[in-house]
């Protein structure tokens, strides 16, 4: 049978999964509960592969879309046919088999990871219900072939975000946590939805195919201009700002590490955030149309990738930090979509995600060995302690800083080469990358030094740092692989390798774009150069950490101490939250409470609702007084009644004569 | 002037004067005199109006059944003078400018609802006994019918009425 | 000939004056009077209409209209004059203000 045409088990299995530990699951033991829940992922993860297969080997890498059912129709009176409709459709090209593979595959390593980690934790079936719910609403967000079925799978794993970074919900901070993730979503939500009114607004459909078969002919719209296509993919940016943890809407994604470190993993590293950055390269047709919103996509990823990475250089958590570099290296992303390079967003993208969920899954190794600490500056020397943890997390290190050949280096060498070939600034676009990851070297080894290296800062009396289990070092090895030997799928023809991702996104993103102007010897020259200086800049990034950290263990304070405001703007994160609770949450809540709930609900509503009867009551008052129970009175009301009824039937007739008696 | 002009005035004047004295008088039997004294007169008119069976209707029915049946109410109850009360406030204020307002409309109304009524009426047409029991037996057979039994239950309610209490 | 007009304004003063009488009596007999001194200048109206409309002297309905009023009028009367009976045997007295057991 074969799996595309029934594409629709790939997401049903994680929902059946979920469905069945949150409706049954509570009584059952741990073992169970995980069966089902791997169960389920596993088996969506084989059926991913097999519907690669056949897209691969038996379609030949031809776009397959199917329409599973109509969920909204309506239909056109006026000319017959559908005026408008959004349907359960899903599809399957070059990029999903990215996504899902990716989806499905990290998925499934972080179950099992999962298994291990929330082992002694209650509520095991209530965070497997949520995860796989997760997995459901994800895997119908990258399968979806209309923009509408997108928007069900991205407000869903919203939902599945907030209900896992609340996962301990008796804690405040992390029901707070939970609440701002999701309202600070929803902000990105508003714009995204207002994007899809637009984008209908102008092609009349929010199917992919039709979408981009529609704006693929048009003109692109000159630099500066706001034209309909540019404030659309503005919109949709906007949506993706949010989802994806870019500036202004980044400041969920720290608060959410308050969720199990798996959650963070999966969640917060490799899968939901990136959905941003999916949409906008499924996108491309529309955002290659809008130069403007390039621009800006390239300057906000650009500015957000530096800034985070700021804020991650004096962090003491060992999961801020990482929940910083994620914001940082999702800025890289968005910075190469800006700039042209979808393909190099994606292959980022990919490779992130497996160190990042590494790195995340390693630091909930150390915490576990740890029992519970999470500051670095308390831990120290665990290196032998706990190898396979400290080797893994190292591997994902040399990726994320860019040390060849693992898979950082490819992929961020990739779009920091098509950032510095860009028109528009690239140069300025290229500087700022290239300190960014000097400085992601530097935060990332300062925290490998700091957990690891040096002497214990700990009490090693009360602390027994033990080694995970099994169910939590094995994903842990099987990433650190991945980390290893995933970038050589996109190894460029100058290190001797075939492009073989590109070239299997080429259908979607085009060929490769050539160095403008430059021949290919000097693109190649071009590009060695530039590697050459990341290179060089992450072995400074290295250097500096070592020497501060290992060899001058007391320089760091010196350091904090002379440079004390930058120190304490950096380490409060530059203040942010403070300035949004001031200037946008405390006048809300304001305008809530006195305007809204006083004067609206209170004096309008209530005022109007209980006025009438008020005025009901005094009506009545009033006209109580006809029934007065005297005969005669009665009789005087009786002419009264009369009259006016004369007078009301004979109008036309009396008003000459009232004129004449004037 | 002619003949039918002042004999008309002075049923007119015999008419107003009666209903005069049924406002004004004290006693309620002067009261129901003088109503039959206004019956008569409009009897008259119906007959100026060459309104024949109407007008003997309204003497026989009215005047000789009605008023007789008034006055043997006043006879049974011993009705007396009416006392002095005190008048309903409303009453008080709103009676006499009601009832001239009242009168005023009504007259207004009719006047102007026709330009036909402003002129004389016709002469010489006068109606037939025969006509009217023909339209009574025909087109009208419906509501005869009904008020023959509208008199039927007003006997019974009357009887029913006036019975004494069982003891 | 008399205008129709005068038979109108003649009986528009009739009813007015039986709605004063209706509205200034104590006594509840003379009150059912001046209803019927109302019935009467109704009659008049209908008749001086039907002479007006009456060209040919097939059309009476004015005067069909009238009889029935009188006939009406007398069942209103004897029932009226039952009722009154016995407010006289439960109250004791015919003066109007006296039956005011509806009042609060």
């Amino acid at each position: 049978m074969p799996i595309l045409e029934q594409l629709w088990i790939i997401p049903l299995l994680p929902l059946l999964g979920s469905a069945i530990n949150g409706l049954f699951g509570a009584k059952w033991p741990n073992k169970a509960v995980s069966s089902v829940a791997l169960g389920s992922t596993g088996l969506s993860f084989l059926f991913a592969l097999e519907a690669v297969r056949e897209f691969v080997y038996v379609r030949h890498g031809e776009l397959f879309r199917k329409e599973f059912f109509d969920w909204i129709v309506v239909p056109d009176f006026l000319h017959g046919g559908n005026w408008f409709r959004a349907g359960f459709d899903l599809q399957m090209d070059q990029l999903t088999v990215v996504m899902v593979l990716v989806v499905t595959g990290v998925g499934f390593l972080i179950h099992i990871y999962s298994t291990g980690y929330m082992a002694h934790e209650g509520g095991y079936y209530r965070f497997f219900s949520y995860l796989n719910l997760f997995m459901f609403f994800m895997l119908i967000l990258v399968l979806a072939a209309n923009y509408v079925l997108l928007f069900v799978g991205w407000e869903g794993v919203g939902l599945s975000s907030y209900l896992l970074i609340g996962f301990y919900f008796l804690k405040k901070s992390a029901s707070d946590a939970g609440k701002k993730a999701f309202i600070v979503n929803r902000i990105g939500d508003f714009g995204f939805m207002l994007g899809m009114f637009l984008l209908f607004r102008t092609f009349g459909t929010l199917d992919f195919t039709a979408v981009f078969a529609k704006a693929g002919p048009l003109p692109a719209e000159a630099m500066g201009q706001f034209g309909t296509i540019t404030v659309a993919c503005l919109l949709l940016f906007m949506g993706a700002c949010g989802k994806s943890a870019q500036l202004p809407l980044y400041v969920w994604l720290p608060d959410a590490m308050e969720g199990p470190t798996p959650v963070s993993a999966l969640i917060h590293a490799a899968t939901m955030v990136t959905a941003g950055v999916y949409v906008v390269a499924r996108s491309h047709v529309l955002f290659t149309h809008a130069p403007t919103a390039m621009l800006v996509v390239a300057i906000v990823g650009c500015a957000t990738a530096f800034f985070a990475a700021t804020i991650g250089l004096v962090q003491r958590d060992i999961k801020r930090v990482l929940a910083y570099s994620t914001v940082s290296q999702l800025g890289y992303m968005f910075l190469g979509c800006g700039v042209g390079a979808f393909g190099a967003g994606i292959f980022h993208l990919m490779t992130h995600a497996f160190f990042k969920a590494l790195l995340f899954l390693a630091s909930g190794s150390v915490i576990h060995a740890m029992g519970g600490e999470q500051d670095m500056l308390k831990m120290g020397g665990l290196s032998k302690k706990i190898k396979y943890t400290y080797w893994t997390m190292l591997m994902a290190t040399l990726a994320i800083a860019g040390f060849p050949p693992l898979a950082g280096f490819f992929s961020k060498d990739s779009i920091l080469y098509s950032a510095f070939q860009s028109e528009h600034g690239g140069h300025a676009l290229y500087a700022v990358g290239l300190i960014t990851a000097l400085l992601t070297s530097f935060y990332m080894f300062r925290l490998m030094f700091l957990t690891f290296h040096g002497k214990p800062r700990y009490d090693e009396h009360h602390v027994h740092v033990h080694e995970s289990p099994w169910s939590m070092l094995g994903p842990l090895v099987i990433l650190a692989v991945l980390s290893v030997i995933g970038g050589w799928v996109a190894a460029p023809a100058l290190w001797g390798g075939e492009d073989h991702f590109a070239n299997f996104l080429a259908p979607i993103f085009g060929s490769g774009e050539a160095a403008a102007g430059l021949s290919e010897a000097a693109a190649h020259q071009l590009e060695l150069t530039l590697a050459v200086v990341a290179i060089v800049a992450a072995l400074i990034g290295l250097g500096v950490a070592f020497w501060l950290y290992l060899k001058q263990p007391g320089k760091p304070e010196q350091l904090a101490k002379s440079l004390k405001g930058a120190y304490t703007t950096l380490s409060n994160k530059y203040y942010v939250d403070e300035l949004y609770a001031a200037a946008i949450v405390n006048p809300l809540v304001w305008i809530s409470t006195n305007v809204l709930w006083k004067v609206v609900d209170v004096g309008v509503i209530d005022g109007a609702v209980n006025g009438v009867a008020e005025g009901a009551t005094a009506v009545g008052d009033k006209v109580r007084h006809t029934q007065s129970g005297n005969t005669r009175s009665y009789a005087v009301w009786v002419v009264v009644g009369a009259l006016v009824v004369i007078a009301i039937i004979f109008w036309p007739a009396i008003r000459p004569a009232l004129g004449m008696v004037r | 002037m002619s003949a039918p002009l002042i004999i008309f005035f002075v049923l007119a004047t015999l008419a107003v004067l009666g209903a005069a004295s049924l406002i004004f008088q004290k006693h309620p039997i002067h009261s129901a005199l003088s109503l039959i004294v206004v019956m008569v007169a409009l009897a008259g008119l119906y007959l100026l109006m060459g309104a024949e069976f109407v007008a003997a209707a309204q003497i026989i029915v009215y005047g000789g059944a009605i008023m007789v049946l008034f006055v043997f109410v006043i006879m049974l109850l011993n009705a007396g003078e009416e006392e002095r009360t005190n008048l309903s406030k409303l009453a008080k204020i709103a009676g006499w400018p009601l009832a001239l307002a009242l009168t005023g409309v009504l007259a207004a109304a009719m006047i102007r609802a026709s330009p036909a009524v402003a002129n004389p009426a016709r002469p010489g047409a006068l109606s037939d006994t025969a006509t009217l029991s023909k339209l009574l037996f025909t087109d009208f057979v419906y509501p005869f019918e009904l008020t023959s039994f509208l008199v039927l239950v007003a006997i019974l309610g009357a009887m029913v009425l006036a019975q004494r209490e069982q003891k | 000939m008399v205008p129709t007009s005068y038979y109108l304004i003649l009986s528009a003063i009739l009813f007015g004056m039986g709605a004063v009488s209706f509205v200034f009596r104590r006594n509840i007999i003379t009150i059912f009077m001046s209803i019927e001194l109302m019935l009467n200048a109704v009659n008049l109206a209908f008749v001086a209409f039907n002479q007006m409309w009456n060209t040919q002297g097939n059309k009476l309905d004015g005067q069909v209209f009238v009889l029935f009023v009188i006939v009406v009028a007398a069942a209103e009367a004897a029932v009226g004059l039952g009722i009154i009976i016995l407010i006289q045997r439960n109250r004791r007295s015919l003066n109007v203000e006296r039956v005011d057991l509806l009042k609060l």
